[in-house]
């Protein structure tokens, strides 16, 4: 090969080009090189958008689906009946229930069948919120906490007594009896709205300390307290706050 | 393992694979239309079945292929169009129920598939039944696999039409302390009532009331206002009114969440279980079963399908009794003892120390071997060959309980390599069963439903040799033969034709009957002469002879050789033929110099110290006649392994523990009482192993290879082996007894095993328990009269009493009658007696009126 081939035509040296790029007019050309500081400086004089997680909560949407809770009636009584339909409808596997029998002397739900064992592994749930649709008793909702992380695998399986929400005013913490004359059906209505005396007597008969019976909110708090698993939670979300230069 | 030729030596293997039974080609049949298609079926068919063979679902709840059709639910109606009296084809009027009605040729169904008027009847029942039953599905036990669930959604509206409230009751009604009855959610398909009343004849549960009240319920004035005649059973031992030993069947076949069981409430859910079929460890029927589980915990056992065997059914023990397995006692880590005390010991630790003092055991004068009567054919297998290779001894026997020379001598002439000689199908084919020293209800509770079967139907008939008519024998309709213990053996020698004795000339008439099976159970071990007779009668009369032991693995223990006669296959045990075709497969030279002895021989013989020591596996000193001297033998042999499960006596006085898998962590297969085999395979994820393999440890431990390590090699070995095709040990011929002479005071003590007592293998399980029959004596009214008709009697011999509530029976008299092992009835441990022996007995308010 002895010819070089020649070198391609750049586009304006090709017959019959017109470049698209209006051109500016001189006002514009002029002010062209300053004009990426008009972003910074507008923004000078809006409200700031930056979230100071984790020195501050995160605001999430109502509707989030973080971690789950197990509500309770206005008396007290749990409204999971260990049924486990949440485990069932569960496409991560994460739930474990385990059924137990109220008895007369141990009624921790309205009807025959409690949780006794209620587990979410959240190194598994995918927070889909199925379980929280198929529960027939409203008994298992989501919250909008997602702070769920940790060191240690064990410290993200949370038991019943984690998920369990707190108790109320008017509530009283079970085991007791359901209300005089009502059947779980009532529950279900809504038509309990409080802890009645009756149950308030047979809680002192049976559990003279029991100090929820005050009713006062340092009472409600310390006869349900929070669980072991949430409570190190807990601890380690208020350490990352810290480190974030919480005030 | 072993590559050698699986080539059984003599032609038949040592336990062969049931054969096949083929159902037999109908003599007349029928053809019809099922939507449009055309099937020819057996004449008697119901529409439903054959809607079920061309693989058309029709939802129903009554209907039950093993209960007598009563179209109670309405759920299965079909448009029928059938040819009438002028030949020409025409439809009836209404929907006809399709599990009620038979199949006649030509006939035209239509079903919900086809016909709007099906599909509208359906689901029409579909919203009555639905109207009344609670959505209370969330907390049901039936929720998952709950036919009316299921048949709501494929066959019923997906919305109600209800506004008023529905039909509400107290529940749960305890029907038993097992059984519990949530009456609203039933749909009064009396499926209950009918098994009740057509399989176990035990009726504990019957309809009440009228229309819209109508209800199932039990016979409790007190719940119900029931104002029948409650019929006539033994108490339990709540003192409720009713002792079931099938109750749990009902559970089962309930259609919706009606019936539940108390163990099994609120456990767990169906889409939780894993699901493995089994076979049933309590009785020598080897029941099939399934085994639903949930992380490595069995929660519950139902019924398996085995038409051959336990056709759906399934006795209370074999269903709820499991939690043994997994008991609080469980043994799991080998143990020695140092210092007196039992310490966790490595496996090769355990095993060195287990080696060396059988070693120096053997040099003592030798070791005796103890298997117990639960092991899976493949684990006596290894017993039996760790015996003679090992040991080097003749001196096994798994029989924990009577024994005798003449059993150990039938049991190899009569039962050992025969498998499969006398079936279920033989018996359910015979028109007469003679029943010796076997109690079919409580010794072989599917037995006992596979007779009353056929006694129902009315082609069988009973004739039992015992003491007392028990309630189970007057549910056969049984011919009761009363016989004192001890006294079996002259009255079957007596049972000529022209007998003077009627009673005996009809048994033995009956006896000489085409097909008749007699029938001997282990107890009668105890009665000296009764099994020579049954021999002698059985030759007599061409009846077949078939022996059904109570354990599980009673059957598959003397296939493999486990007795002081006997080796695998019903070779006779010492030298000769049968050991060179031993020593070939098993590659030893010598044989065990000695002839065996039997258990009883063999406790005395560690108690004397003429025995170095014992190897014992599932025997608990409880189920032997003196539980106290077995005790104290074990105290005394110088060097004691214990092959076991859970913590016993045994293991209390061993040296050396070692753990074993109970049946649902292993792969086995137990020998029902036919010699049929049972295979089952391992349920649950198990750190421990079968007793064949932890012999084969301790074999080479040793110094011995026993090849036994897997469940493939303990198979290759038994098909090489083979079954004895030689001459047998002869058949015992022992002349019948005089009877003993009973003094004024005294009676003859008459016993067995009630199906529930105080056996370890119920433990865990409280409500089982508590469904037991309540304990009481039995007499003759003659007997009754001459204690002056008392309340409670008392039994006594020398070594301790029992006073028990007395119930009078038709039965021998001068006898009584006492539950083995009953909990507030231990007849070994308190009175330290046996059936046939002659024991004090007195009204126990006696003393009160002196």
């Amino acid at each position: 090969m002895t010819e070089q081939s020649p070198a391609p035509p750049t586009p304006d040296q090709m017959p019959g080009y017109a470049s698209q790029i209006p051109q500016r007019n001189i006002l514009a050309a002029l002010f062209a090189p300053v004009a990426g500081f008009g972003v910074s400086l507008s923004n000078m004089f809006k409200p700031m958008v930056t979230e100071q997680y984790p020195r501050e909560p995160a605001n999430v949407k109502p509707r989030f689906h973080g971690r789950h809770q197990l509500n309770r009636y206005p008396d007290g009584l749990e409204k999971c009946i260990g049924c486990e339909l949440c485990a069932w409808a569960c496409p991560a596997d994460a739930i474990y229930v385990e059924a137990g029998d109220n008895t007369p002397d141990a009624q921790y739900s309205p009807g025959e069948r409690y949780g006794m064992v209620y587990q979410v592994n959240y190194l598994r749930c995918i927070l889909c919120g199925m379980c929280t649709e198929a529960c027939p008793t409203r008994a298992l909702t989501m919250t909008n906490d997602f702070e769920l992380a940790g060191p240690t695998r064990a410290g993200l399986i949370w038991e019943k007594q984690d998920l369990l929400v707190g108790l109320s005013s008017g509530m009283l913490a079970p085991p007791h009896p359901m209300v005089a004359g009502t059947k779980d059906t009532e529950y279900y209505r809504g038509e309990v709205t409080e802890a009645t005396d009756a149950q308030r007597d047979w809680v002192r008969e049976n559990r003279p300390d029991d100090p929820s019976l005050d009713g006062t909110r340092a009472g409600l708090a310390k006869a349900a307290p929070v669980g072991a698993t949430r409570a190190a939670q807990q601890k380690i979300t208020a350490g990352a706050r810290r480190e974030g230069g919480a005030r | 393992m072993t590559t050698a030729p699986t080539t059984p030596r003599a032609g038949v293997p040592l336990v062969p694979a049931a054969p096949v039974v083929d159902a037999p080609a109908p003599a007349d049949t029928v053809t019809l239309t099922v939507d449009g298609l055309e099937i020819t079926v057996p004449k008697g068919t119901l529409v439903i079945r054959a809607a079920e063979q061309l693989g058309i679902a029709i939802p129903r709840f009554c209907d039950h292929p093993l209960l007598a059709p009563v179209g109670a639910c309405r759920q299965c109606m079909v448009e029928v169009w059938a040819p009438g009296r002028d030949g020409n084809l025409a439809k009836m009027p209404k929907p006809q129920p399709s599990c009620a009605i038979e199949c006649t040729n030509g006939m035209q169904v239509r079903t919900q598939h086809t016909s709007d008027e099906a599909d509208t009847a359906q689901r029409a029942v579909m919203e009555l039944i639905l109207a009344n039953h609670p959505l209370d599905c969330p907390i049901c036990d039936k929720g998952g696999e709950c036919p009316l669930q299921n048949q709501a959604v494929s066959n019923g509206r997906s919305d109600s039409r209800l506004l008023g409230g529905k039909r509400d009751y107290e529940k749960p009604v305890n029907v038993s302390a097992q059984i519990l009855l949530d009456r609203e959610r039933c749909v009064l398909c009396q499926r209950c009532t009918r098994f009740c009343e057509q399989v176990a004849g035990d009726k504990f549960v019957d309809l009440q009331m009228r229309g819209a009240r109508q209800q199932i319920g039990g016979f409790d004035t007190r719940l119900l206002d029931f104002a029948g005649q409650a019929p006539v059973a033994s108490a339990d031992a709540t003192g409720g009114e009713f002792a079931s030993y099938f109750s749990g069947n009902t559970v089962q076949i309930c259609p919706v969440g009606a019936l539940t069981s108390a163990s099994y409430r609120f456990r767990s859910r169906p889409f939780d279980l894993v699901s493995t079929p089994s076979v049933a460890e309590h009785d020598a029927m080897g029941s099939a079963i399934r085994i639903d589980h949930r992380r490595g915990k069995v929660l519950r056992r139902l019924a398996g399908d085995d038409q051959q065997v336990n056709t759906e059914w399934l006795t209370d023990k074999d269903r709820f009794a499991f939690r043994w397995q997994d008991a609080e006692d469980r043994i799991t880590t080998p143990m020695v003892r140092r210092d007196g005390q039992l310490v966790a010991v490595s496996w090769l630790e355990a095993l060195e120390t287990a080696a060396e003092g059988l070693r120096k055991a053997m040099g003592s004068g030798g070791v005796g071997v103890l298997p117990g009567g639960r092991l899976t054919l493949e684990d006596a297998y290894a017993y039996s060959k760790f015996a003679r290779v090992v040991l080097g001894t003749n001196d096994i026997d798994h029989r924990a309980r009577v024994v005798s020379d003449e059993e150990t001598a039938f049991l190899a002439n009569q039962v050992a390599g025969s498998p499969m000689d006398v079936t279920f199908t033989d018996l359910v084919a015979a028109p007469h069963v003679v029943l010796v020293g076997f109690e079919p209800e409580d010794e072989g509770g599917i037995f006992f439903l596979r007779l009353r079967e056929k006694v129902r139907a009315g082609s069988m008939t009973v004739t039992q040799v015992a003491a007392a008519a028990s309630p189970g024998a007057r549910r056969l309709s049984a011919t009761l033969v009363p016989a004192a213990p001890g006294t079996e053996a002259e009255l079957l020698d007596g049972a000529v034709a022209g007998a003077d004795n009627p009673a005996l000339a009809l048994l033995a008439e009956r006896a000489a009957a085409d097909g008749a099976v007699i029938v001997v159970g282990e107890r009668l071990a105890g009665s000296p002469g009764a099994l020579s007779a049954a021999v002698r009668l059985a030759r007599r009369s061409g009846a077949l002879l078939a022996w059904v032991p109570r354990r599980a693995g009673e059957r598959g223990a003397v296939e493999a050789g486990t007795l002081p006669n006997l080796l695998p296959g019903g070779r006779p045990a010492g030298e000769g033929e049968a050991w060179d075709e031993m020593a070939e497969v098993w590659g030893a030279t010598n044989a065990p110099q000695r002839a065996g002895r039997p258990v009883n021989e063999i406790l005395v013989a560690a108690w004397g110290s003429e025995l170095g020591g014992l190897l014992v596996g599932g025997v608990d000193p409880g189920d032997l006649p003196d539980p106290a001297a077995v005790r104290n033998a074990l105290d005394e042999v110088g060097f004691l392994v214990s092959l076991e499960v859970r913590h016993s006596q045994v293991t209390a006085r061993a040296d050396v523990v070692l753990p074993v898998a109970p049946p649902a962590e292993k792969p086995g297969t137990f020998v029902n009482w036919e010699g049929r085999p049972r295979p089952f395979a391992q349920a649950l994820v198990s750190t421990q192993a079968s007793d064949h393999r932890v012999l084969d440890r301790l074999a080479t431990a040793m110094g011995c290879r026993l090849g036994l390590a897997t469940l493939t090699a303990v198979h290759d070995e038994l098909d090489r082996l083979g079954g004895w095709r030689g001459a047998k040990v002869a058949a015992p011929d022992v002349p019948a007894p005089t009877p003993p002479t009973v003094a004024a005071g005294h009676a003859v003590l008459a016993s067995w095993r009630l199906l529930l007592d105080a056996g370890r293998g119920q433990d865990g399980e409280d409500f089982l328990a508590r469904t037991a029959r309540s304990t009481t004596a039995w007499v003759s009214a003659a007997t009754a009269a001459a204690l002056g008709d008392p309340e409670e009697v008392k039994v006594s011999t020398e070594r301790g009493c029992v006073t028990v509530p007395v119930e009078v029976v038709d039965m021998a008299d001068h006898v009584v009658w006492l539950p083995t092992n009953a909990r507030d009835c231990q007849v070994y441990e308190n009175l330290v007696a046996v059936a046939g022996d002659v024991v004090e007995i007195a009204g126990s308010d006696e003393e009160v009126q002196v």
